[in-house]
């Protein structure tokens, strides 16, 4: 077992390549099983945050039975302190692009969408022009491939996948129930592969250099590099290329103020991991035997000691509410109760005591919520309440 | 500026008249009018065969898609944690006061709209902002200052994407 927990630099991403034809034609010409397999031992999981092993995913689909798939690459990167996506599709689009035709070649797709997210609006003339010139070569190669741009309008929730799909095809973004999983019925009820845009980039530099390449990098359960966002209060906010699997000590060491108190990780809805416990803290995917691992879809927010906790928590749980589809209760009451909640108790109207009830009702959301956003409200409550709870009384 | 009931139709021939041509037609409506109001709700469910029931509740869910009437630059500063830690009142008070305008009004003359928004995905360059599609960062009162007076003094609407 690698006991490699050392912060280290890659450069994958974003590294010029001026070669996305060869590796296109390249990689078409593979079976669709090579390839999966290829993908499946790399184990790249999904870079949007949830960690989803990205070869089974492709698998799933290529096995359903379908004359009508899709291949869609989210990019409505909602997630507050994360702009990685937003990064890659204006430096590196051709190995999107190529990314996502080559899934479509895998599950035997024809068509591909990139949703992008309203706030990146000022990306589309770009982007199209890369599509142009990219659906021009597969044309010239006898590859039938097409991609098109879905516009978002400002919805934090599209970026849960069905409620993605949801929105596509013009209804208000409201997740749906899985079973069934987009894989067998996703957009339009057909089988859909819905990957993030970095995971897709990552994709590229696997087809390119083989999985081992990728795979020798990071540690167990978590391989490969990673895009991180690293914002707050840091002397060089910016996006960084690291390797998994490194102790929060060392990113604080790299990145922090040398006052730094706390950090989010994985953005409002990550979790906040306060200055004792950075060494034993690990950034990764869980299933690491020794310590903590906190996955992450690349945000990382420092705060330092001017910063009070109670008006990040106020702010997260602002966005929550104003954000939560209002689908279902739990989420809908919950973000509103648990930010009221918090409100009374600095007012001194309740209680010190009536933090421990929002505890609860932070937990129930976490069982009760249909989707993501509901469930993951208590990561960032619970993380912050109970290591600042002095600054939420006082 | 072409009259709604055109726009509209304009909008349904490119994208379709399907359900999932939704969304495109309401924001090429909101791109030309800079919100949805309820004749333009009614004309687009007419055109597309829907009731404009399920038109009005899939508008009003997203926050871009304005249903009261807007200015022509609708300005959205980013209140989101890391833009709140980095400055955000001083430049949403800098444009109140150059503005004459709160959080939620448009100004008299239909110019500016100003609005708080969520996430902007500009993090690493705090405070962040829109005026329409356009993106402006790492703000400071006076940038704020000099950003709007080019546009008081603009006649056109189109500017630079990322600044």
């Amino acid at each position: 077992m690698s006991t490699n927990y050392q912060l280290k630099r890659a450069d994958f991403i974003f590294k010029n390549e001026n070669d996305w034809e060869s590796v296109l034609r390249k990689s078409i010409s593979r079976p669709a099983n090579e390839l999966i397999n290829e993908l499946i031992s790399s184990e790249l999981k999904g870079r949007g945050g949830a960690g989803f092993p990205t070869g089974l995913k492709w698998k799933v689909a290529s096995e359903e039975v379908n004359e009508t798939k899709y291949v869609i690459c989210n990019a409505d990167e909602g997630e507050p302190g994360t702009f990685k996506d937003r990064e890659i599709l204006s430096r590196v689009p051709f190995k999107v692009l190529t990314g996502i035709a080559i899934c479509g070649h895998v599950i035997g797709a024809k068509q591909g969408y990139i949703y992008l997210r309203g706030e990146y609006f000022f990306l589309q003339d770009e982007l199209n022009k890369a599509i142009n010139e990219f659906e021009y070569y597969c044309k010239e190669i006898k590859f039938d491939f097409k991609i098109k741009i879905f516009m978002g309008s400002g919805a934090y929730i599209c970026g849960e996948e069905t409620a993605l799909f949801e929105s596509m095809e013009g209804k208000r973004g409201e997740p749906r129930n899985k079973p069934p999983f987009p894989s067998s019925y996703g957009y339009m009820g057909k089988p859909t592969v819905i990957n993030n845009v970095e995971t897709l980039a990552h994709t590229y530099t696997i087809f390119k250099y083989g999985s081992k390449r990728f795979y020798d990098l990071g540690v167990q359960y978590s391989r490969g590099s990673k895009l991180f966002s690293v914002s707050g209060d840091t002397p060089k906010p910016g996006i960084y290329e690291l390797e998994l699997g490194m102790s929060l000590s060392d990113f604080v060491e790299e990145f922090g103020d040398d006052d730094t108190k706390a950090v989010q990780v994985g953005g409002a809805s990550g979790f906040l991991v306060p200055r004792k416990r950075f060494a034993e803290t690990n950034i990764g995917f869980q299933g690491k035997l020794v310590g903590i691992s906190l996955p992450t879809g690349g945000s990382m927010m420092l705060f330092n000691s001017s910063r009070s906790m109670f008006n990040v928590l106020d702010n997260y749980l602002n966005f929550f509410a104003e954000e939560s589809c209002g689908q279902c209760t739990p989420c809908r009451v919950g973000c509103q109760q648990l930010l009221k909640g918090i409100k009374a108790v600095k007012r001194g109207e309740k209680n010190a005591q009536y933090l421990d009830k929002l505890l609860k009702l932070s937990e129930t959301m976490q069982f009760t919520a249909k989707c993501g956003l509901g469930q993951s409200v208590g990561n960032s409550f619970s993380s912050i309440v109970e290591n600042f709870r002095e600054e939420m009384i006082y | 500026m072409k009259p709604i009931i055109d726009l509209i139709k304009d909008l349904a021939d490119q994208h379709g008249r399907d359900r999932h041509s939704l969304l495109p037609i309401l924001q090429g409506v909101v791109e030309q009018e800079k919100y949805l109001s309820e004749y333009s709700m009614i004309e687009i469910a007419r055109e597309l065969d829907l009731p404009a029931t399920e038109v009005y509740g899939t508008a009003t869910f997203y926050s871009f898609l304005e249903y009261t009437k807007m200015g022509k630059f609708v300005i959205r500063i980013c209140k989101t944690i890391t833009c709140s830690m980095k400055g955000e009142k001083q430049i949403l008070l800098a444009i109140e006061d150059m503005l004459k305008i709160r959080v939620g009004e448009t100004s008299p003359d239909g110019k500016f709209s100003l609005l708080e928004t969520n996430c902007l995905g500009f993090c690493h360059k705090a405070p962040a902002m829109l005026i329409n599609n356009d993106v402006y960062t790492e703000l400071t009162p006076e940038k704020v200052r000099e950003i709007l007076t080019d546009y008081l003094n603009r006649k056109t609407e189109g500017g630079p994407n990322v600044n």
